[in-house]
């Protein structure tokens, strides 16, 4: 199993998941530039978190005219693995890879904080280590972090199983109070029709090291060492 | 028309940009000659009190600055560098951008984010974690909520997408800031011992580079006046705050760092007050050579703009780079790599002066070493005189405040101070910031009293700290930059860590005022004397003086504010939290218990009552208290560790209590007032907790350390119970701590 990970000018959580990936998890990891044309037979590609080109015009909007973003559309295309946190799944949306669009949170400002999940989907692979239902705790921090998309869209992921995670109360209840940034139903992480793309606002390598005292992010990264 | 860049200056130019006459003369002495309008300028800038220090140097250099693991020393580079082990350094400075702040609060706070990390990653550390420490008036009025609402939003929108967390720091408020709020920010960085880079210029015919952002007007000192005679028409657009772009010092960053890893660099220095003019002078100066600009080569982001504009900006994200002649391919491919401009700008010279060229015309030829502090830049000793509130403070008599006689009061007091803005929780603030990019932040899911990163592959971390309690210096500045050293200290030991160093930021009122001057004066020995006692030496920092608000129509200079900036080592298997872990554990205050409640918030806030000294505080039983804890910890004794400080012992109970939602039940100590027993902030006291079966080796290791012990109580379930009276559950005060802030700026 190798991954890619993808260093944006503006990507800021990439030297994270290069670390968890690789020094916490044993993986292989290829550092790749966003100016690179070769994804070096990794299996799964990451797009990490930041400010790709300083979040400037629209967060994620010129990340995807990256040079190395159409090896990762074909990747994506031929069944490859893709995972995108926070601006990865922002970039994500924007090159159409996922449905849906994060638009800037309902109370317009940066939050940055731990918040429960509830895990949705029951086949995907992504969350193929963690139950149904089960509840996790995974910081977050965006300014841009409330999914949208139209009821049909929305309606079409819940039958589909495309719903990863839920931001919902440590009693697992979506409330109002629980969503961090008023996402359309509470809606945290999807995955693609084909279930090979994932994204997720929430940053699950912040929560994977024991030093930091909260090893519930290695659950979903664990779960992508099982995929290939 | 003839050329402005090199018109002859008067005098009456010298002492509009704000030099003295005697000034003027040193610089003809100095030149041999009358300086033109441009070299006017140019002392101008680099002889004002933010680049000379003039007016503080002398007492600065009375601090401490020598320790076995300081590798450089206060004043050598952009900032100091302390060994941290394992090959490893830490590059940490706070800095000021108060008076910025107060005319824009996003862009002035943005940019003084940006310029304190400029000056870490400069030495080729990578920042690793902020800090800041941040003033503000009175809460109810409009222009604070204004100010507090923009200068939050300028740091995290300027951090956040920089990538580096913010883990921790204080915000305090006090109608002496009304108008001049305080925004200090710190950084600390981590880099290989030998991969630092240097502040320094030499080598003649090495090419000198300027990279990053083109130069624009903004940002130049000085304009204002210099506008009448000879830029008229645009005076009116200079924007008097520069502008941040955190994208360009991200990609700034990493260059850096990869040019770090090279041989290719003599020297950089990142380009901040005076621009251009104190980088080039600054950088030469240390080993004694020169440098020959052409102007004409900057890359700019106006047309016509003049000799003194393009040596003054402080357009923000710009760094002065001296390169070994050959190697520059090696250099412009790492920053083509990262889509940053660099310009080749001139070169080294032998001669020890800086040349600066525009239009084929030499407009200045200055001396380097005449420009900068420990050069020829001018040193001053200024009277100063105790100021008439000294005694009055001192006069103060606790008899005259009455005791609260019912525990109905004392719970009114709790909740007066748990929701007082000065206490509660600034989780309103914090949320904004990212805290956890990096991954190293080791206290986010177990809090403690210093902000605790990790350092990745060791077994290692790093304790950082912010401290003033700026009432209590106002009180007494000798004492009370004492209490500031100590209480650094103390929130380093409880969080496990050992202290090291410590950085200032010194935020004093107007210096040509005998009364100001003399709190600046008894703060720096006071804080002088504490860090010889912790053997923390002061690698450097900054002062900010002219500070002051207009209080019902009269001057009044902000709360002497000492700010102290200290890192510690940490040793992971020491690391230790504030939080009470589990119930049925017994709970202790450590440390000598008064009668004391000068400079309390609840004397201040509660009674109104504003006029009093310091609190107590003994530096010897400080150093005791601190070794008993580092014990204690090591000795794995105790469970948590939190020092009783703003709020006194209630609210030091009260935070333990709510991470993990434990209660206590503890009974007073009779020998006291009770109000002085909960709610006194006399120092040196902290509060621990640990299993029961611990109690008898506490007490017998705290009296053998001579600190004097008191056994409090024992933590409950959830319920908060004082001398057998309930006052409610955890939940209840965790919901007025949590939500009190923002209510009040809302």
């Amino acid at each position: 199993m190798k991954a890619a990970v993808i260093t944006f000018p503006g990507s800021n959580c990439d030297h994270d998941m290069i670390y968890v990936l690789r020094d916490i998890l044993g993986m292989t990891v290829n550092e790749i530039w966003h100016k690179d044309h070769d994804l070096r037979q990794s299996d799964l590609v990451v797009l990490p978190g930041g400010f790709s080109y300083g979040d400037y015009l629209r967060s994620g909007a010129i990340a995807q005219f990256s040079p190395v973003m159409k090896e990762v559309m074909e990747h994506a295309r031929r069944g490859g693995y893709v995972l995108g946190i926070c601006n990865g799944f922002q970039i994500l949306c924007e090159s159409g890879l996922l449905p849906g669009a994060l638009l800037h949170n309902d109370h317009q400002k940066f939050v940055c904080k731990n918040v429960t999940l509830r895990t949705e989907s029951k086949d995907s692979h992504i969350t193929s280590n963690l139950s149904e239902g089960q509840l996790i705790t995974i910081p977050i921090a965006h300014a841009e972090g409330r999914y949208y998309d139209n009821a049909d869209n929305i309606r079409k992921l819940n039958d589909h199983d495309q719903v990863l995670f839920r931001y919902t109360n440590d009693q697992g209840i979506p409330s109002v109070e629980a969503n961090p940034n008023g996402s359309v139903e509470n809606i945290a992480g999807i995955t693609n029709a084909k279930r090979n793309v994932f994204g997720m606002m929430p940053h699950p390598e912040r929560a994977a090291d024991p030093n930091l005292g909260n090893e519930d992010g290695r659950l979903i990264l664990e779960s992508i060492l099982a995929l290939a | 028309m003839a050329n402005p860049d090199i018109a002859p200056s008067t005098l009456d130019q010298a002492k509009d940009l704000g030099l003295l006459p005697e000034e003027y003369e040193k610089i003809k002495v100095i030149l041999g000659r009358n300086p033109n309008f441009t070299e006017l300028c140019i002392y101008s800038a680099l002889w004002n009190e933010h680049a000379s220090y003039k007016n503080s140097i002398k007492w600065l250099k009375t601090l401490p600055k020598k320790g076995a693991h300081i590798l450089v020393e206060a004043g050598e580079e952009n900032a100091g560098l302390v060994d941290i082990g394992g090959g490893l350094a830490c590059a940490f400075k706070i800095e000021s951008h108060n008076h910025p702040s107060a005319i824009e609060p996003y862009q002035g706070a943005a940019t003084g984010v940006g310029g304190i990390n400029r000056d870490i990653f400069t030495m080729g550390a990578r920042p690793i974690a902020q800090l800041n420490s941040l003033r503000f008036g009175n809460p109810d009025m409009d222009r604070t909520k204004w100010l507090v609402k923009g200068v939050v939003k300028g740091i995290g929108d300027y951090g956040n997408s920089f990538g580096v967390p913010v883990v921790g720091g204080e915000v305090q408020f006090d109608d002496s800031y009304n108008t001049n709020p305080l925004v200090n920010a710190f950084s600390a960085g981590i880099v290989e011992v030998d991969k630092t880079i240097s502040a320094v210029s030499y080598g003649v015919g090495n090419p000198v580079y300027i990279v990053g952002s083109a130069t624009g007007k903004d940002g130049i000192h000085g304009a204002s006046f210099a506008s009448k005679d000879i830029t008229e028409e645009s005076s009116e657009d200079l924007p008097s705050v520069q502008v941040g772009d955190p994208f360009q010092e991200k990609l700034l960053l990493e260059a850096t760092l990869e040019l770090a890893q090279t041989d290719a660099i003599v020297g950089m220095q990142d380009m901040g007050a005076a621009g251009l003019i104190c980088s080039s002078s600054e950088m030469s100066a240390t080993k004694g050579f020169g440098m020959m600009i052409d102007l004409d080569k900057v890359p700019t982001r106006q047309d016509d703009m003049k000799a003194f504009e393009l040596l003054l900006s402080e357009s923000q994200e710009r760094m002065l780079v001296v390169v070994e002649k050959g190697k520059e391919s090696v250099v412009e491919a790492i920053y083509d790599k990262w889509d940053l401009h660099a310009e080749k700008i001139g070169e080294v010279t032998e001669t020890g002066r800086l040349h600066f060229h525009k239009n084929g015309i030499r407009v200045a030829d200055v001396p380097a070493e005449s420009l900068v502090l420990g050069g020829g830049a001018p040193v001053y000793e200024r009277e100063y005189k105790e100021p008439a509130y000294y005694k009055l403070y001192q006069e103060f008599d606790p008899n005259s405040i009455p005791v609260p006689q019912s525990m109905e009061e004392i719970e009114q007091i709790a909740r007066f101070l748990i929701g007082h803005p000065n206490i509660a929780s600034k989780k309103w603030v914090w949320e904004q910031y990212d805290s956890m990019v990096g991954t190293r932040n080791m206290v986010t899911n177990e809090p403690a009293d210093a902000a605790l990163v990790n350092i990745k592959g060791t077994d290692r971390g790093l304790a950082m700290t912010l401290d003033c309690n700026s009432r209590y210096v106002k009180a007494d500045p000798y004492i009370g930059a004492q209490i500031a050293v100590a209480e650094a200290a103390r929130n380093i030991v409880c969080s496990g860590g050992e202290p090291s160093a410590i950085t200032n930021c010194l935020n004093f009122g107007n210096p040509y005022n005998p009364e100001s001057y003399w709190q600046f004066v008894n703060a720096v020995k006071g804080m002088g004397d504490a860090c010889a006692r912790f053997e923390t030496p002061v690698t450097g920092g900054n002062v900010s003086f002219y500070n002051q608000s207009v209080i019902n129509g009269v001057e009044t200079p902000v709360n002497p504010t000492p700010t102290i900036g200290m890192i510690g080592l940490l040793d992971k298997s020491n690391k230790m939290g504030l939080s009470f872990k589990e119930e049925n554990h017994s709970i202790f205050l450590l440390g000598t218990q008064t009668d004391d409640l000068a400079s309390s918030e609840y004397l201040y806030s509660y009674h109104s009552q504003k006029e009093s000294p310091a609190p107590y505080f003994d530096l010897n039983d400080e150093v005791k208290l601190q070794n008993l804890i580092k014990q204690l910890i090591r000795n794995k004794v105790i469970h948590s560790a939190h020092d009783v400080s703003d709020g006194g012992l209630v609210t030091a109970l009260l935070e333990s209590a709510m991470p993990k939602e434990i209660g206590f039940q503890i009974n007073s100590d009779d020998n006291h007032r009770i109000d002085a027993f909960l709610f006194g902030e006399g120092q040196g006291r902290i509060v621990v907790s640990c299993s029961p079966d611990m109690d008898d080796t506490l007490n017998d290791l705290s009296t053998s350390a001579g600190v004097a012990v008191f056994k409090l109580g024992k933590t409950t379930l959830e319920k908060v119970e004082i001398d057998n009276n309930s006052l409610g559950s955890v939940r209840e005060w965790k919901a007025i701590y949590e939500n009190a802030l923002e209510k009040k700026l809302s």
